[in-house]
C-alpha cells in the first residue's frame, strides 16, 4: 500500500497533524518505519515528518544532557559532553545505520533493537514530549506502557551525567562478530560512596519486549562492596523475576542460562 | 498519489526527477534515475548492499525516503571509476580476489571509500568496523579486509584521491 508523506516545519505542527490523522506515524531516521513500509506494514498510510531544528539538539543542562530526539547516534558518538553513552550508541547497527538511527526511534525499537534505550533507562533519563509542558516522564514510566504514547512525538530525552563515568558500563553480547543483533544486551549503574554502591540500576535488553530493569539483582547489589562474593550472589539473581523471550537468536531458556554470565563478566570487568 | 519534484547531484551530475510519495531511495535511483549500482538484498537494513554515500557518509538507500535528498550529494558505485581508471578500491578489489558472487560489492566499496576518505590510513580494526554492517556470504570477509588495507596503502603511495 502506498504512503503517504507529510513534512512540517516545526514540531508542533507535526504534532497536530500526528494527532488528526488515523493511521499516521511520525518518521524520524527511518530505520524502523521504512523498514516496515518495505515489508508491506499495512499499519500505517502516513508518514509525518519535522525540519524543527531543535529536533536535533545536544545541550548540557543542570540536570543532565538534553538530547533531541532527532539526534543520531553518529551525532552523540561525535559530540564531546555524551561519551560516557559512547558504548550504547555505537552498539547500534554498522556505520549507515548509525548515521541514520535516532534516539527518539531506538525508545520505540521493539526487541531485540533499542540497545541505546537500555543505557537511557539504566541512567535514568526523562522523556519530553511535544506540546506537552512540565517534566514528561521518566524513561522507566514510558518503557512500561510505551503504547500509550504512540500518538505523542517525544521531543527529547534529558540523560544525567553519570557522576563517575566507571559506574556505568554496558556490553551487547552478540553470537556476530565484530556486530550482530542482540542475544541479550546489559547495563549497569552502580555508584559507590564510601566503597558501598548506593542507588544500583541495573537494565537488560532483549530480555522481554522492551528494555526491562533487573529489580532483583539491583536489592542484592544495593549497599554491598563489589567483591567477588556479591557479583556472585548477583549474577545467581540475574534472571529472579524475569520471563525472557524466544526469538530466532535464542531461546528463553538459553537467556535464562546465559544471562548471569555475562552479567557477571560486565561486573568483573572480564572483556572477552 | 502525489508525485514529488526532487533535486540532487547523483555522482557529481545534476538530477531533478519526480518521486512518489513515500518511495525509497534505492527504488528512486534503480527505477528512477536507471543507476543499478545499488542492490536490494534485505529491505530492512541488515545486509548494507543498498549502501550509498550521502554528503560523503554511508547511508542505507532502502531505508531512505527518497525526498529527504533533496539538495544533497549522493555517490553510488557508478561515480567510483573515472571513465575507463578504476578507482583504486575497486583495482584492489580485483586484485585481491574480494568479489566472488558480487552481490555485496557495490556496499563493500561505498562503506570502504567512506572509511579511506575519513582515515587514508585506517588499521585492520578500523576497516573490520567500517564494514561491519555489509554482509558478505561467500568470501569469509578477509579479502575484502585485505583490499581495503591494499587501496589504502596505494592510495598512499600515489597520493592519489
Amino acid at each position: 500500500m502506498p504512503v503517504r508523506v507529510e513534512t512540517f516545519d516545526s514540531l508542533d505542527a507535526a504534532a497536530s497533524a500526528l494527532r488528526s490523522t488515523r493511521s499516521a506515524r511520525f518518521f524520524g531516521g527511518g530505520t524502523l518505519l521504512m523498514r516496515a513500509a518495505n515489508h508491506g506494514d499495512q499499519s500505517f498510510d502516513t508518514l509525518i515528518r519535522a525540519r524543527d531544528p531543535s529536533f536535533r539538539h545536544i545541550r548540557s543542562e543542570s540536570e543532565g544532557v538534553s538530547i533531541g530526539a532527532g539526534v543520531t547516534m553518529k551525532e552523540i558518538i561525535a559530540h564531546r559532553d555524551l561519551s560516557f553513552l559512547i558504548p550504547a550508541a555505537q552498539a547500534v547497527g554498522g556505520p549507515a545505520v548509525r548515521n541514520m538511527a535516532t534516539v527518539g526511534g531506538n525508545l520505540y525499537a521493539n526487541s531485540p533493537y533499542g540497545d541505546l534505550a537500555v543505557a537511557l533507562l539504566v541512567l535514568g533519563a526523562r522523556i519530553e514530549f511535544v506540546g506537552q509542558g512540565g517534566r514528561g516522564v521518566e524513561i522507566e514510566e514510558f518503557m512500561r506502557d510505551r503504547d500509550r504514547h504512540q500518538g505523542s512525538i517525544v521531543r527529547a530525552v534529558v540523560v544525567p551525567r553519570p557522576r563517575d563515568p566507571s559506574s556505568f558500563r554496558f556490553v551487547k553480547v552478540s553470537r556476530v562478530k565484530p556486530k550482530g543483533i542482540s542475544l541479550l544486551t546489559i547495563a549497569t549503574y552502580l555508584p559507590q560512596s564510601g566503597g558501598r554502591i548506593r542507588g544500583a540500576r541495573v537494565a537488560y535488553g532483549a530480555m522481554g519486549p522492551r528494555p526491562l530493569r533487573a529489580t532483583a539483582v539491583e536489592r542484592l547489589l544495593d549497599g554491598q562492596y563489589l567483591d567477588s562474593a556479591t557479583i556472585e550472589r548477583a549474577a545467581a539473581a540475574a534472571c529472579d523475576g524475569i520471563e525472557p523471550r524466544t526469538d530466532s537468536l535464542a531461546s528463553s531458556w538459553y537467556r535464562r542460562e546465559v544471562v548471569g554470565i555475562h552479567l557477571k563478566r560486565l561486573l568483573t570487568g572480564d572483556r572477552r | 498519489m502525489a508525485r514529488k519534484p526532487l533535486q540532487f547531484q547523483l555522482n557529481g551530475r545534476h538530477q531533478a526527477v519526480f518521486t512518489d510519495d513515500g518511495q525509497n531511495l534505492l527504488d528512486l535511483l534503480r527505477r528512477g534515475v536507471g543507476d543499478l549500482t545499488p542492490k536490494y538484498g534485505c529491505g530492512q537494513g541488515t545486509c548494507g548492499t543498498c549502501t550509498v554515500l550521502i554528503d560523503g557518509e554511508p547511508h542505507l538507500s532502502c531505508l531512505t525516503l527518497a525526498e529527504t535528498v533533496d539538495g544533497r550529494q549522493i555517490t553510488t558505485t557508478a561515480g567510483l571509476a573515472e571513465g575507463a581508471e578504476l578507482h583504486p578500491l575497486q583495482t584492489a578489489f580485483m586484485d585481491n580476489f574480494a568479489a566472488q558472487c558480487g552481490y555485496c560489492t557495490p556496499g563493500m566499496l561505498l562503506a570502504a571509500k567512506a572509511l579511506l576518505d575519513r582515515n587514508p590510513s585506517p588499521t585492520r580494526e578500523e576497516v573490520v568496523e567500517a564494514i561491519s554492517g555489509n554482509i558478505c556470504r561467500c568470501t569469509g570477509y578477509e579479502p575484502i579486509i585485505n583490499a581495503i588495507l591494499d587501496a589504502a596503502g596505494r592510495r598512499n603511495q600515489r597520493r592519489y584521491g
